[in-house]
């Protein structure tokens, strides 16, 4: 009944990429460059010139090894912005790829700013400085040179599974509602992270200002935990320093500016109390931490200082966010802000679910290949390699493309059974379904602030100043299950709605098994990311290990992995930090 | 609030197939009424002000404001695309205003 109701398109294909942002973009690149017969469809919730975190543009690449440093030296620096814990097996094979996936970005037209040598202007150590506000449009394009089929605005639902193996998945258009049942060779979830898991900065009519893309929802996670898949180091959550209200990007004013971040009585407390961990140069959970602890003890707000910036610097400034940030720059316009005599005030994020910055995501093999077989993983969505940021999550694109060519050599299409795409179809429509026949529910938008209500109170939002301990976990757990069951009361006007509706199921799955990383790690290693108030310490002994989860039979598993040191010297002080 | 579209100046992209606005918005956020042909937007409050909407309108018919709860009323930054830049107006809310560039590419 509902085949006839909502259209259903069967495809076929040698490669599915789902999401097609940096690292699914330079996927269908690579598997098109070494082997142009392989049919591939891009699955695109949005439109891929625009989709996903580089909708609005970058004004730096920022993971790049310039020519005077190594990629142990790389590793070092992640790892001890990690506190010690990263796949340093997944660095390191991501190192090689990163330089020339860099050079193929100017190959393909993207403005980078040189110096008289003609060389690429840096910015701190790791990072290029480009002109980037067409960096998305720029992929796209050469996505479309592969003659992937793209299918813009069809949000992935599902993946569709036999014995175990990922053999394709399913998903809808959110325009017209179409149904599509895609079956691939391999395939590679590179959906990005997550935001809106918990209370955002600014609630109502202000609630999307926020610094991860509100349109990354954890699809791709949500998807993996339902199949089964392996996660890792969800409770290492990502918390940025970001401007106030609008929460735009920072480093520029860090990194670019030498801007001095400074307590409300204008003393640079990086510099004076935490000297020893580095100052302004410690681990970026402890940047951090330390505002945090400044507002919490009375010396807040916090701020960047710009009085010292030129006339010509603040315009350099200003031209920088147009590229990245846009609306920063109207926002201060909007508040008579004067760089001369005010300073930018900055607050911690909502705490976002991300591989890019921290490492949430698939527990994946050097080649990308996760748990599942059949399956890869590329960028946000792939866990265990913080601080890839866009140029490591397409390096991560090259790698898992070069894995996906042996399956596609070997594999066949295996077609789903008739049963898995019905019960599929009944669970992707029926928000829809019951609007038609109850017009009574919970709308998405109502369950999703419910959602991030018992996220913010109970597992360490912005309203606790992100510290949890184990009993308040705990009702989360309990409040997260009974919010399970809710789901089935969603309701959906139209087919924007019914994406809606998938988000918020998506964040509550992605939202309980972070909730059991957070109870099961008894340690704090990330102050700040992951503030246990009952086992306030570092316990190395204990924890310098992977926390990381499988769903069987309905319930999240939880258990540890062993961290491998591959790069000798301390794993705690760096010399080559940012 | 997020998006103001401008009904005077938008024609709805008449000569292609989908408004621009609509065919790019990250959020989906943008809709065309069927009775005008007009570009309007589903939920503001969804508005994430990337500022995508605003650069490919060919008729300049949309700004983009920052909710009330977080600026004043009444600056405006209305980015116009040309070859190989975009030309950048920022007017503060004493209508005061500065011009800025930024490098792009064209022809991708």
């Amino acid at each position: 009944m509902l085949r006839e109701k909502y259209k259903t398109e069967y495809l076929e294909t040698d490669f599915l990429i789902i999401g097609g942002g940096a690292a699914g973009c330079v996927a269908a690149v690579e598997l098109h460059e070494k082997n142009p017969d392989a049919k591939i469809i891009i699955m695109e919730k949005a439109y891929i010139d625009r989709s996903g975190c580089l909708a609005a543009g970058m004004n730096t690449i920022n993971a790049y090894i310039p020519p005077d440093e190594t990629e142990e030296n790389f590793t070092r620096y992640i790892r001890a912005d990690s506190i010690g814990l990263v796949r340093e097996d997944l660095i390191l094979s991501s190192a090689p790829y990163i330089n020339p996936i860099v050079k193929k970005l100017e190959k393909w037209g993207l403005p980078f700013k040189k110096d008289k040598n003609k060389k690429y202007i840096t910015r701190g150590k790791w990072h290029v400085k480009i002109n980037g506000e067409r960096l998305k449009p720029i992929l796209a394009a050469q996505a479309r040179k592969t003659n992937a089929l793209i299918l813009n605005r069809t949000t992935a639902t599902n993946f569709l599974t036999k014995d175990g193996k990922v053999i394709g998945a399913t998903g809808f258009n959110v325009r017209h509602g179409k149904f599509f049942v895609i079956t691939s060779k391999a395939t590679l979830i590179a959906t990005g992270g997550a935001s809106g898991i918990y209370s955002p900065n600014n609630g109502g009519l202000a609630h999307h200002k926020v610094w991860y893309s509100p349109f990354n929802t954890g699809a791709g996670y949500a998807m993996g935990i339902r199949a089964g898949a392996e996660m890792t180091s969800f409770e290492m959550r990502f918390i940025a320093l970001r401007t106030k209200d609008v929460i735009a990007p920072t480093g520029i004013l860090s990194l670019e500016f030498n801007c001095p971040l400074i307590n409300a009585r204008g003393e640079n407390f990086l510099n004076t109390k935490y000297h020893h961990i580095g100052g302004s140069r410690a681990s970026t959970n402890f940047r951090l931490y330390s505002q945090i602890l400044e507002v919490k003890e009375g010396r807040g707000p916090v701020y960047y200082e710009t009085k010292h910036l030129s006339d010509k610097n603040i315009r350099k400034l200003k031209i920088a966010y147009l590229n990245a940030a846009p609306h920063e720059v109207l926002y201060l316009s909007a508040n008579n802000f004067n760089h001369k005599k005010d300073a930018i005030e900055i607050c911690g994020t909502e705490p976002y679910i991300t591989g890019g910055h921290c490492q949430a995501g698939y527990w994946i093999d050097k080649d990308r290949s996760t748990t599942l077989e059949g399956l890869y993983a590329a960028g946000d969505v792939a866990g265990g390699f913080p601080h890839k940021f866009a140029s490591g999550c397409m390096s991560e694109g090259i790698i898992s493309a070069n894995s996906a060519l042996k399956k596609i050599k070997h594999n066949k299409v295996i077609k789903p059974s008739h049963e898995q795409v019905i019960n599929e179809q009944k669970r992707v429509y029926a928000p829809l379904e019951r609007m038609a026949k109850i017009q009574d529910g919970i709308l998405p938008n109502e369950m999703e602030r419910r959602l991030q209500k018992i996220m913010d109170e109970y597992a360490g939002g912005i309203c606790v100043f992100y510290e949890m301990n184990e009993e308040r976990l705990l009702i989360a757990r309990k409040e997260l299950s009974n919010l399970k069951q809710q789901t089935n009361y969603l309701i959906a006007n139209d087919f924007h709605e019914l994406m809606l509706a998938h988000e918020v199921i998506d964040r509550i799955d992605v939202a309980r098994v972070l909730v059991e990383h957070l109870i099961y790690r008894k340690e704090t290693r990330w102050p700040g990311y992951q503030t246990r108030l009952d086992y306030p310490w570092r316990d190395d002994y204990h924890w310098l290990k992977f926390v990381n989860s499988r769903m069987e039979n309905g319930k999240t598993n939880t258990f540890t992995r062993e961290y491998k040191q591959i790069v000798p010297g301390d794993k705690y002080i760096s010399n080559y930090a940012v | 609030m997020g998006v103001i579209v401008n009904l005077k100046k938008c024609n709805g992209c008449k000569r292609m197939k989908e408004p621009l606005c609509i065919r790019y918005c990250p959020g989906n956020l943008m809709a065309q009424d069927q009775r005008t042909g007009k570009a309007y937007v589903r939920n503001n409050s969804d508005c994430w002000d990337c500022f995508v909407c605003a650069k490919y309108c060919p008729e300049s018919a949309i700004s983009i404001r920052i909710p009330y709860k977080i600026a004043n009323y009444k600056a405006s930054l209305e980015p116009k695309i040309e070859q190989n830049k975009i030309k950048w107006t920022l007017t503060n809310i004493d209508g005061k205003t500065e011009n800025f560039k930024t490098k792009t590419i064209d022809n991708i």
